[in-house]
């Protein structure tokens, strides 16, 4: 036993998973999506109702859970996998689809094609996800397994060489590690981009013994889920990628810092964290060698402000989440006062594929100074909304209108929100900006977590810019006068601005503002604050100018400056649906029949317009807030 | 500040289950948020009466147990409703009326955000993003993730959370007769 080396004990691991993995393959299996965003869509239920129709037909077929392929907008989704068919994947499913293709497929050899998404393999009947436009862009690395494997099983990671990057490192010194991830220049993916491993060879110089590390689950940022949907559905990759890392820089204990917002997140990191440690992957002589580290949990409580390094340290040790003044930098002082690295989720995902496939090969992707890829949540008023794995350099344009398919019901394109209430909000003009660390700065977002919203013609961008100083405003720690005092004066002219109570000159104070937020706050959560404002005021001034100048919301949005209104040509007269659905009585019947607002009684909830039948579309909002003269004797 | 009255037996409930959670921690400062998790897992919230014992248990001045309690989303001083709900206004949901679900449903339930009625019935609250921005406007009820929430889909909910209470309410009375 003593003889064996790190490589050996791994290669008999991974080989008794394959034929495991192999041995399931020989029946059929329906691989289900269930992350959060699949089960909310009913992938239990999908679940459910393949596993009752398995039972009543008695056929030999295995129900696996696996996490999200990134195609949201198809959820609920599952891949079928027969012997003799190549794997299909079916999306949008419901009980009479699912089954459908338990009757159809399962029992019979029917694929129902017409049903389909894609084939995952190349064959000669049916396209793969290769073929559409969006696969032509989607480079999967770290998304690579994600939906595709089973997260609750270590076997399933192993056997698509899981681990190999941690077996064939142990081999080696811990300094050809580090020199692989220097080489590979890989930037932190938590928005700054940050190279790894100079942050890496930081802590590695510390004369300390002991060490931590620490990977960033908390994602807090609102339109991000890339991190969440990683850690549900290939949870090993992170911790292999950590291992890595703690072999670099000798540490011996370390952190996922996951929010407990997401509960499924946390539940499917545990139960990998055990299993490694079963195996003898983490813990007291991990594959045999004198190196010892172990991980564990800890869940964050839901502060957007620990997203930033020094607070999440602080509120690790039990104390609010207050950032501190750097340097010293955590990779000298962090935790307990120890040397510390702290990476994003996505960061260490890609040290074992680095490791793995060499620094090179990693350079071959992405641009010079941005290499590898960039993982986007795209949501919004885009088409094919999910999470997507592209080039670094890939346009935004591309992104959106060819990964994304363009925007629904054949609206116009106003603007992309980038980076969460860090980002900026970007015009057409701006599409054609390749997406990487340095060029997205210039334009004065930034990559961020890789949040990615698209507004259309619908979309207020004055709203939009108070919605993200509402969220950081009610986020700020409160350490610095100018986020605490600064950005709550700056959401007070905004609210003025959609109340339609604003000033020209209090433009130019928030604009002032926005300056001195920027300049006077100690972490990048004051610092960037801003940024919303600043972009959409230089992109999108006439809106603002809009509200102020003519009482107008042009989108349509804000409360104070719309109104709702039936048009008599388009009433009905005996169609009641608008009065049924409002919720304050504010629609009546009048003596000529036809429906009319009492825009006293109005709140302005959206109900009328959503209820009222598309084939009458009599419902409209008008802004300025002003009723039309109604021709006398047109109403009867 | 905002709160309920303790009801019959909570306060015995509430000081079993703090002195529950502090024999199996380390008491080391470090423990506070894990403790504070811990203990509102099972009470639903933090009663000041919590708070209060696990300053004393961890020897942590009570201000500071206060100070994390209200600097953290996640813990809530208000007990959660029978029917909770939260809203989410992430940016995606936002964007497709996500303020105007959450302004329904206070309409409906006649509470603001942060808090719960009185007969502790239904408890309202705001989060950030749940993370499940393709299904926007997304609301959590009662734990489940439910997505593309118009405000007539409040009503709907509502409805549910009244209907289910009817079949609750006249059970037991059911039970009742067929004892006497």
């Amino acid at each position: 036993m003593n003889s064996m080396n790190p490589l050996d004990i791994y290669q008999r691991m991974a080989d008794e998973a394959k034929s495991r993995e192999e041995a399931k393959t020989e029946k059929t299996r329906i691989l289900v999506g269930t992350a959060t965003c699949g089960v909310a869509a009913g992938a239990l239920k999908v679940r459910d109702e393949f596993v009752k129709g398995i039972e009543k037909k008695g056929l030999d077929a295995e129900v696996i859970e696996v996490g999200c392929m990134g195609h949201c907008y198809a959820e609920p989704m599952a891949v079928i996998a027969k012997p003799g068919f190549p794997p299909m994947c079916y999306g949008k499913l419901d009980d009479g689809l699912v089954n459908r293709l338990v009757e159809d497929y399962l029992a019979g050899d029917d694929p129902c094609y017409e049903y389909a998404l894609a084939a995952l393999e190349r064959n000669d009947v049916f396209p793969t996800f290769e073929d559409f436009p969006r696969g032509v862009h989607e480079e999967k690395l770290i998304l690579g397994q994600c939906g595709y494997i089973d997260a609750g099983d270590i076997n399933s990671f192993l056997a698509r060489d899981g681990y190999s990057a941690l077996a064939k490192a142990l081999e080696d010194e811990p300094l050809a590690v580090l020199n692989e991830v220097k080489a590979a220049n890989l930037r932190g993916r938590g928005g700054a981009g940050f190279p790894a491993g100079d942050k890496w060879e930081a802590c590695l110089s510390s004369s300390e013994n002991e060490k931590y590390v620490i990977c960033n689950a908390d994602e807090g940022d609102p339109g991000a889920f890339m991190d969440r949907s990683i850690l549900e559905s290939d949870p090993h990759l992170v911790i292999e990628g950590m291992v890595l890392c703690a072999y670099a820089i000798g540490a011996q204990k370390g952190y996922l810092y996951i929010r407990a917002e997401y509960p499924r997140a946390v539940r499917h990191v545990q139960q990998a964290i055990d299993q490694a440690r079963q195996m003898g992957l983490l813990g007291n002589a991990i594959l045999g060698t004198k190196f010892n580290f172990d991980l564990e949990v800890f869940q964050g409580s839901g502060a957007f402000v620990c997203g930033e390094a020094t607070a999440l340290v602080n509120s690790m040790e039990g104390k609010m989440g207050l950032p501190e003044s750097r340097p010293p930098r955590l990779a000298q002082k962090g935790y307990r006062g120890k040397p510390t690295i702290l990476n994003n989720v996505k960061t260490f995902a890609y040290v074992p594929l680095i490791i793995r496939n060499g620094a090179d090969w990693f350079k071959s992707i992405g641009t010079p100074d941005s290499p590898g890829t960039a993982v986007f949540s795209l949501v919004g008023k885009v088409v094919n909304t999910g999470l997507v794995e592209v080039p670094m350099g890939t346009t935004l344009r591309q992104l959106i209108y060819e990964v994304g398919d363009g925007l629904p019901n054949a609206k116009e394109f106003k603007a992309v929100q980038i980076g969460g209430p860090s980002g900026g909000c970007l015009p057409e003009s701006a599409l054609d900006v390749p997406i990487d660390f340095d060029s997205l700065h210039d334009a004065g977002a930034i990559m961020g977590s890789g949040g990615l919203v698209v507004m259309d013609q619908d979309d207020c961008m004055v709203a939009v810019a108070r919605y993200f100083l509402e969220f950081t405003q009610h986020e700020s720690c409160g350490k610095c006068t100018f986020c605490r005092l600064g950005t709550k004066h700056m959401l007070d002219i905004l609210t003025d601005i959609t109340d339609g109570k604003g000033t020209m000159e209090s433009l130019t104070l928030l604009e002032e503002l926005a300056e001195d937020v920027r300049d006077g706050s100690l972490c990048n959560l004051g610092r960037t604050a801003p940024n919303p404002v600043l972009t959409t005021l230089k992109y999108f001034r006439d809106e603002y100018r809009a509200h102020i100048e003519e009482g107008r919301c042009p989108a349509l949005v804000c409360r104070d400056l719309i109104l709702y209104y039936i048009k008599p040509p388009k009433c009905s007269k005996l169609c009641n649906v608008c009065v049924g659905s409002c919720p304050t009585e504010a629609i009546f019947t009048r003596e000529d029949g036809l429906k009319e607002i009492d825009q006293e009684k109005c709140v302005k909830c959206d109900n009328c317009l959503k209820a009222c039948p598309p084939e009458y579309n009599a419902i409209v909002k008008l802004s300025p807030p002003v009723l039309p003269k109604e021709k006398e004797g047109a109403v009867k | 500040m905002y709160s309920l009255q303790l009801l019959e037996g909570e306060r015995e409930q509430i000081l079993a289950s703090v002195q529950e959670v502090i024999s199996k921690s380390s008491k080391n400062r470090e423990d506070l948020i894990p403790v504070l998790q811990k203990v509102q897992a099972k009470l639903g919230y933090l009663p000041a009466l919590a708070m209060e014992k696990i300053s004393e248990g961890l020897n942590i001045p009570a201000a500071d147990v206060y100070g994390l309690a209200t600097f953290y989303n996640q813990f809530r001083l208000n007990p959660p409703g029978k029917h909770q709900v939260k809203v989410c206004l992430g940016t995606a949901c936002y964007m497709v009326g996500g303020d105007i679900t959450l302004e329904s449903f206070e309409r409906r339930m006649k509470i603001k955000e942060g808090e719960t009625s009185a007969d502790r019935l239904y408890s309202l609250e705001r989060v950030a993003c749940v993370g499940c921005c393709t299904l926007a406007p997304v609301v959590v009820v009662n734990e489940e993730v439910e997505g593309k929430v118009t405000p007539t889909r409040v009503d709907g909910i509502m409805l549910t959370f009244e209907e289910s209470d009817k079949e609750k309410v006249s059970e037991p009375e059911m039970q009742k007769g067929e004892e006497h």
